[in-house]
């Protein structure tokens, strides 16, 4: 017992990871690497040791990182620095890093006491949820790559990629969202409150003519900023949509206003009446409620990455006089010399000068074995490098290669949301206004035979209570309730805008690796003879230490935590490994390299059965079995296929091979089309043609690969096992175990549109009894006073509720 | 009577005042991140106790 519980305390006390037996110590406290240890020496040294109290071993693991000097050079580039920062003034500068890392309490400590690590940093300011860090230093003390580094040393290494050297996007319509709220609410509720003698006709008292003009005076002067500043996008729109000759909802809501502004501002100077103001700023108040409903947005997503979030911001040229130094990657020129790392992605199309190198192709075709190249060989954009170091020429510029050309595809050029389908609201708009229109003349014209002074009073109050409330307020209530239960049940769409898109899907099409099949090779088979617990250990110890993908899905699958460590240990990169050890020697690798290695005879080797991934071992010289390694299936996916209803189609399009077809028809075997070796482009022109087939499109995928296609779709899904993780540029991102409820999220936003045209009906009913009062004259403050806030939140009540109520009944998730 | 006039200039400027600290507090991105500041408060001044105490030792 005392063994296990003295191991069990070796944990890092950095990064809680399991430690060696010969685990670094240091006060009292153990290490897992070198890496680990600094970190803990350079807070201790700053007094910062707080950062271990606020979480049990908060850090992250440095032993993958490892810092070189050399890496960062790039950020003392002039060009490089100024697209980072935000701005500049005099010698105080912020710049905002992306940290993907911050993950806890102690990250925001940490983070934000900078300052007493780096002599220069004046604040550090942490975004928990877009997980970014703001940082503003004197220019004259530090500088942007000391910073980095720091953060690199510490395990907080920002994500320096490509896309931050394009223009930075400008955030900042929330702010002003909220203050238009904040003056609407603040009018209605003072405009609301000296309304009151109005409502109760306090006429009787002798002063009351005063009090009159003192209280519509200042009803007035309220009203002017909601029609001013709170409702001026409306207006603005409508006059965009006008100028345009077209109609969108903006429109009828735009007539409201100015109908009841006006009327209202005629009334109180002509003597006549009150006005309306209570219920136009009450009006404004709730649209902007709803806006601030519908521009609910998922902070720390990101749906419209390209290439550009994936490429490295720099890369390492090696000159002609063999000097190494990082360079920003869009200075490349063709010819350059370049060194890419290990798990390092390949900038722009290139060829190897280095004799071997193993590359794998995943982003590009989700292809997932690693590809052996040799010397000559062109390596593609997007590749990643496994192994050593790889050298290689420069053979196109970044934005010529190959990955980069998809970009260029039409699919990529008519992107904003002008170009899209228009939405529901905005079509049915123009009936709506002209129908509104056309009662409101009919009445000017009837009134004007029997009573002309009261025509107009008839006309405006017609206008006033046909203002499209619960038509402006059912869609954003309705779909900001449907995107919110959509993302409890792990699907985060961009916008509510594209509830509609997926409410019509018919055709479903499904990426291959990475959306059927996890993206790692999961299963793992042993196939030979037992192997006893010290051989298990001596295993994962070997595929523990070895950097190829296969064997760290081996060593995960063995869950052994006591390792060994080895006397002798040397890899040959995508051939194998051998490791000695005290008493014995063990060899992982594949057939050539177990033959190489050892004098085992060719035909103790067993032939595959099957095309896969396969590593043998042999311990002590003597071969024992092989490791199979296969792609897992998702969980769910059977359930999933099988709910597709008759009516929807399913394709599957993947840029593997067929290795997993009998698995995939077996699983479903309603398949419309399977194809595999598909380019991304291939994949992109698949979707056109289902388009053109008049199909209304979702397609499934992860990869860079799916990019294309995603884009090309009605409505693309990007599935992600980790949501912080980048995603290709999408309608919708969908945690990986939600993939199962899809046809069921499908359903639930195609019930949602029914709950819309419900809610339709509710407010016709209103409008119509507004209308009676309205064309018979009965119009009075009070009436409208009370029947505009009362529509206004039983539509929100009603859309709320009987969306949660669906969802609740479909068994989705509704509350958090 | 006239009474009602100062109050109500008084009520409004009251409630002004509160207007302008909600536009304050927009202003000064209190709006923005509504997670991080919910984690912050955890933190107690702690360092300085710290360093009192490393003094000592």
């Amino acid at each position: 017992m005392n063994i296990i519980q003295s191991i069990e305390s070796h944990t890092c006390y950095h990064c809680g990871e399991n430690c060696d037996k010969d685990a670094l110590n240091t006060d009292g406290k153990h290490f897992c690497c070198e890496g680990c240890k600094t970190v803990y020496s350079i807070l201790n040294d700053h007094n910062l040791c707080n950062y271990y109290k606020l979480d049990a071993n908060p850090g992250q693991t440095i032993r993958t990182t490892g810092v070189e000097r050399k890496r960062f050079e790039y950020l003392t580039d002039e060009d490089v620095r100024k697209k980072l920062i935000d701005f500049k003034h005099g010698n105080t500068v912020s710049v905002t890093f992306f940290i993907p890392g911050i993950h806890c309490t102690s990250c925001v400590w940490l983070l934000e006491n900078l300052q007493k690590i780096e002599e220069g940093v004046l604040r550090g300011t942490v975004n928990f949820l877009k997980r970014t860090l703001n940082i503003v230093y004197d220019a004259s003390v530090t500088d942007l790559r000391s910073i980095v580094e720091l953060l690199t040393t510490i395990g907080y290494e920002p994500n320096l990629k490509l896309e931050q050297l394009g223009e930075k996007k400008i955030s900042g319509m929330q702010r002003s969202l909220w203050l238009k709220l904040g003056v609407a609410g603040f009018c209605f509720g003072n405009i609301m409150l000296f309304s009151f003698p109005e409502y109760l006709r306090m006429d009787q008292s002798g002063s009351s003519e005063m009090f009159r003009y003192f209280f519509s005076g200042l009803n007035i002067a309220l009203s002017l900023p909601v029609l001013l500043y709170s409702s001026v996008d409306y207006l603005k729109s409508a006059w965009a949509a006008l100028s345009q000759k077209g109609i969108n909802l903006d429109v009828p809501i735009s007539i409201g206003i100015v109908a009841l502004f006006g009327r209202s501002l005629y009334e109180i100077l002509s003597g006549t009446g009150a006005g309306y103001l209570d219920s136009f700023t009450g009006f404004i108040f709730f649209l902007l409620i709803g806006k601030m409903v519908q521009k609910k947005t998922f902070d720390r997503l990101s749906f419209d990455r390209d290439y550009k979030s994936y490429l490295p911001i720099s890369v390492i040229r090696v000159s002609d006089f063999g000097t190494e130094r990082s360079i920003p990657v869009n200075k490349l020129n063709i010819g350059d010399q370049i060194i890419i790392r290990n798990q390092e992605l390949v900038p722009s199309d290139s060829v190897l000068q280095s004799e071997e190198a193993q590359v794998d192709y995943s982003f590009i075709t989700g292809e997932s074995d690693p590809v052996n190249i040799i010397k000559g060989d062109q390596i593609f954009a997007g590749a990643k490098i496994i192994g050593g170091h790889a050298h290689m020429l420069v053979a196109r510029k970044v934005e010529h290669s190959y990955l980069t050309q998809l970009w260029e595809n039409e699919a990529f050029k008519d992107t904003s949301m002008e170009n899209r389908v228009t939405s529901f609201a905005d079509r049915i708009s123009p009936h709506f206004t002209i129908t509104v229109l056309s009662i409101a003349l009919l009445a000017l014209i009837v009134w004007w035979q029997i009573e002309p002074t009261r025509a107009f009073t008839i006309f405006t109050a017609v206008l006033i209570i046909a203002c499209p409330c619960a038509l402006a307020l059912s869609t954003p209530f309705t779909l900001g309730a449907t995107v919110n239960i959509l993302s409890l049940n792990g699907l985060y769409l961009k916008s509510t805008d594209v509830v509609e898109e997926l409410s019509k899907a018919n055709a479903f099409v499904f990426d291959k690796t990475g959306t059927l099949t996890e993206s790692e090779k999961n299963s793992v088979h042993y196939v030979g003879e037992p192997l006893s617990e010290t051989e298990l250990k001596l295993v994962a110890s070997v595929s523990r230490k070895s950097i190829h993908p296969l064997s760290k899905n081996i060593f995960k699958s063995l869950a052994v935590s006591d390792l060994l460590n080895a006397e002798d240990y040397y890899e040959i990169p995508g051939k194998g490994a051998f490791a000695k050890f005290e008493n014995t020697s063990i060899c992982l690798g594949s057939r050539t390299f177990i033959l190489e290695q050892t004098d085992i005879d060719d035909k103790d080797i067993p032939g595959l059965r099957k095309p896969g991934s396969v590593v043998h071992i042999a311990i002590g010289g003597e071969y024992r079995g092989f490791f199979e390694l296969e792609n897992k299936v998702r969980d769910g996916l059977t359930e999933l296929l099988n709910s597709i209803d008759e009516g929807h189609e399913a394709y599957l399009l993947s840029g593997d091979n067929e290795q997993d077809a009998g698995k995939l028809s077996k699983l479903f075997p309603n398949w419309k089309v399977m194809l595999f070796n598909q380019s991304p482009l291939q994949k992109l022109n698949f979707i056109e043609d289902l388009k053109k087939e008049g199909k209304h499109v979702v397609m499934i995928g992860d990869g860079l690969n799916d990019a294309g296609a995603l884009q090309a779709s009605n409505f693309g899904i990007a599935i992600s096992d980790d949501m912080s993780a980048f995603s290709p540029a999408c309608d919708a991102i969908a945690e990986s175990n939600s993939l199962n409820k899809l046809n069921s999220l499908v359903d639930f936003s195609r019930a949602s549109f029914r709950i819309i045209i419900s809610s339709f009906v509710i407010s016709l009913i209103y409008n119509l009894t507004g209308l009676g009062f309205a064309l018979t004259g009965h119009l009075s403050p009070l009436v409208a006073a009370i029947l505009m806030p009362l529509s206004s939140v039983s539509i929100m009540a009603f859309t709320n509720i009987t969306t949660r109520l669906k969802a609740k009944n479909m068994g989705l998730r509704i509350w958090a | 009577m006239g009474v009602i006039f100062v109050l109500i200039a008084f009520s409004l400027l009251v409630a002004l005042i509160f207007l302008g600290a909600f536009f304050w507090a927009v202003k000064t991105g209190q709006f923005d991140d509504p997670q991080t500041p919910s984690i912050r408060m955890l933190f107690d001044d702690e360092t300085k106790s710290n360093k009192t105490n490393t003094n000592q030792s």
